[in-house]
């Protein structure tokens, strides 16, 4: 049976067959028509301040659930603040869709009014795009959007739907399937690769295991985890895989790379055999990538094949999503156990050794002042008292690299940040993407003094939808990173990174009408976080930090991981 | 080095210009570019020459066999197959040379399409190298114009595409709900 039915409503449809739940969105012109179908329809809609933050908001979602979040923006300026959010879904492969207005068929191309050509400009930041010029394949361009987003390696998809598609009126039958041909979707990975490398594992004196954002978008943590127990492998995981392994798990070491810790960059320096599983060897993990792991063969499972090889050449090349790999790969090594496990199992042990006395000579711990609050004891206090369990959505900079050192998360999707395109302004949005995912969970937005003034306007969707996200500010009056650099790098020519002029923040959230505070003393830090956490709405924590803290271990760039710099350099004596 | 690159791709809007866009992002500039349609009006045939970073090679085909609309892409550049490529040219021949002229198109197996007073129309098809050597031959006899197509290629080892079968629609069963008041408003 099909009735007749508006393009808009239709799109709905789709939607709601979808298993969408939320629309992140603001409205405009050529939209009216699909925020008319939406008046009465179930589907929750829910308004942000900047079409940027919508998507930012719907990457926070779909962090937190798996699902595939929706934003949506008028044509336009709509669609082109839509931009940055699609970059960095692409970078960290999170699935969204995200719907935009175009204006009427017929105006396409006449420089008509908030018109951009949308197709176009998204072309280079969404895994697939669409424009919809005819309201009879409507329906099929959005289930293969979703399909699209969430299978394989997940990403954006963009689809443009003109004004008058909208309007449209046709039958709606429902789509029963898509055919895609040209979209090969990898499953389990070939079975004598997947001997091969239980063999190579069973081989290694130094195995390490290199895991990231691939295990959490496939949902894979606890074949990792048996992976890495059943052999006793010692795991690194990647910013985007935090949470893959538990923070507190034996073999968990630390995030590796430029501000990793020195027994991962040690590790991995010294390993025979780096077993690489769901991650893209990022410059910000390898360092100078000629000197990158010198001593190792690689196994690399990736659901893409074209990061197989693009920066590493792997000795064993598995293809296929990486949880079902790792079944099969667990299985074959649970299998060969008996026979294989005594041979190398000395050498494993010392190794296990050397590693636990590389974190006993460098450990990640973080610095504490009675003086004056350490960022690093802050993010701490988080870890303390969220117990692993809050989900912590980051800004980009310095505080996000403490976050990741120092908050251990219990499971995966708790740890949301903008990892590969490291835009600033994503904590609060995406925060709020994922109180409305996870109401249940405690949310906390950590976030810098300039991220922070980049999201600002999101405060009135934390108190338009009563969402009680946890914000606190990491306040060290500068765009710590960038100082950081120019001071280690720039002879300390520090330009432009003072951030002069920041609010009131308890007038500011009680302009807002919620509570909000300054703290500066280390004393209050605990107090003031606790009564943030019982607050029953949303509370903005104005944390004043040490202002010139720096993060380390770092890296410098261009270097090798084992050339790290372990602490700030001393001051030279000036000689009287 | 000159990469040949085909590729079997789906007839949709767009398609191209993601094509190319695997090219362009890192800055390489495309020598030629020849689609059209195959026997499927659904699908076309394309095949690229582009000036690759030889150690890219490889991970220029993957990223374009990602793409949703590319069902097949392969490197020919060392593999075994045809490549040809057409010229279309006009020459200014008087009396004098006209049967010079002749004789060399002759030689290179090319069809005089149009000849007046001034001179010839010529049309010739072949390995691109070949093609050098006559518009260089033609050049040397004076006033000439010459427009080539770019180069076409196929395989000479059949490889049938790997296609992927349809896929369910989710929650196809799913009642809607309706006449549930305002939401949004």
């Amino acid at each position: 049976m099909s009735s007749l039915m508006s393009g808009a409503r239709m799109l709905l449809e789709c939607l709601v067959r979808e298993g969408a739940e939320c629309i992140f969105g603001y409205p405009g012109g050529v939209t009216l028509p699909f925020y008319d179908a939406l008046y009465d329809h179930p589907m929750r809609h829910v308004l942000v301040r900047h079409e940027e933050n919508a998507c930012f908001a719907a990457q926070g979602y779909a962090i937190a659930t798996g699902k595939v979040g929706v934003c949506c923006a008028t044509s336009g300026p709509g669609a082109t603040n839509l931009i940055t959010g699609m970059v960095n879904a692409m970078m960290d492969s999170t699935p969204v869709v995200a719907l935009t207005g175009q204006v009427a068929t017929k105006l396409i191309g006449s420089d008509a009014f908030q018109e951009a050509d949308t197709f176009g400009i998204t072309r280079s930041c969404t895994k697939h795009n669409y424009l919809v010029k005819n309201l009879a394949d409507l329906p099929q361009v959005i289930h293969e959007a979703f399909y699209i987003a969430g299978t394989g390696r997940p990403g954006p998809v963009l689809v443009d739907v003109p004004k008058d598609v909208f309007q449209g009126q046709a039958r709606y039958s429902p789509v029963s399937a898509i055919h895609l041909r040209g979209y090969k979707v990898p499953a389990e990975g070939h079975t004598g690769q997947v001997r091969r490398a239980a063999q190579m594992i069973w081989e290694a004196q130094r195995p390490m295991v290199y895991a990231g954002g691939g295990i959490v978008s496939s949902g894979a943590s606890a074949e990792l985890r048996q992976l890495v127990e059943l052999v006793d492998i010692p795991a690194v995981c990647t910013l985007m895989g935090l949470g893959a392994i538990p923070g507190d798990h034996a073999n968990f070491i630390s995030m590796p790379g430029m501000h990793g810790s020195y027994a991962a960059n040690m590790g991995l320096t010294q390993t025979d055999l780096i077993i690489a599983l769901g991650v893209r060897f990022d410059d910000r993990v390898t360092g100078r990538l000629s000197s990158f792991a010198p001593h190792a063969r690689v196994i690399h499972v990736d659901i893409d094949p074209s990061e197989i090889g693009k920066n590493r050449v792997p000795e064993l090349p598995i293809v296929g999503d990486v949880r079902r790999v790792l079944e099969k790969l667990n299985k074959v090594l649970a299998g060969t156990a008996p026979a294989m496990a005594g041979a190398n199992a000395e050498a494993r042990k010392a190794w296990r050794d050397q590693i636990r006395r590389w974190q006993q000579e460098h450990p990640l711990a973080p610095v504490v002042s009675e003086a004056e609050i350490k960022p690093q004891h802050v993010v701490s206090e988080i870890d303390r008292l969220s117990g692993g369990k809050a989900i912590v959505a980051s800004d980009v900079g310095q505080h996000q690299m403490w976050s990741a050192q120092f908050i251990r998360f219990s499971e995966p999707r708790l740890w949301i940040n903008s990892g590969g395109l490291g835009s600033m302004g994503f904590g609060l949005p995406a925060a709020i993407g994922a109180q409305f995912a996870r109401p249940d969970r405690l949310v906390f937005a950590v976030v810098g003094d300039g991220g922070f003034q980049m999201s600002i306007p999101e405060l009135a969707t934390l108190v338009n939808y009563g969402l009680p996200v946890k914000v606190v500010i990491m306040n060290n009056g500068y765009l710590g990173m960038v100082r950081q650099w120019q001071e280690l790098f720039f002879a300390n020519r520090t330009c432009a990174v003072q951030l002069d002029g920041f609010p009131d923040v308890e007038k500011l959230a009680a302009a807002y009408g919620f509570k909000g505070r300054t703290i500066d003393k280390p004393q209050e830090l605990a107090p003031a976080l606790r009564e943030a956490v019982d607050e029953a709405g949303p509370y903005l924590l104005n944390v004043r930090v040490c202002p010139t803290e720096n993060v380390f271990p770092m890296v410098p760039a261009g270097s090798a991981i084992n050339e790290m710099v372990l602490a700030p350099p001393r001051p030279v004596p000036v000689p009287k | 080095m000159i990469q040949v690159i085909s590729l079997l791709v789906e007839n949709k809007p767009g398609a191209l210009m993601r094509i190319t866009g695997v090219l362009t992002a890192r800055g390489y500039n495309i020598e030629s570019l020849t689609v059209a349609r195959t026997l499927d009006p659904e699908l076309s045939h394309m095949t690229i020459a582009v000036d690759v970073d030889p150690a890219l090679r490889g991970l220029v085909i993957k990223q374009m066999i990602k793409l949703i609309n590319v069902l097949q892409a392969s490197d020919l550049t060392d593999s075994r197959a045809v490549v040809r490529e057409m010229v279309l040219m006009r020459v200014k021949a008087p009396a004098d040379k006209r049967t010079a002229i002749l004789k060399e198109a002759e030689i290179f197996g090319a069809r005089v399409i149009d000849s007046s007073v001034e001179g010839f129309a010529l049309e010739a098809t072949g390995d691109p190298e070949k093609l050098d050597e006559f518009v260089d031959i033609m050049r040397s006899y004076g006033e000439f114009e010459a427009t080539r197509s770019g180069v076409v290629a196929m395989s000479l080892e059949g490889k049938k595409p790997r296609l992927s079968a349809p896929v369910p629609t989710r929650g196809g069963a799913e009642k809607l709900e309706t006449n549930t008041g305002v939401i949004n408003g």
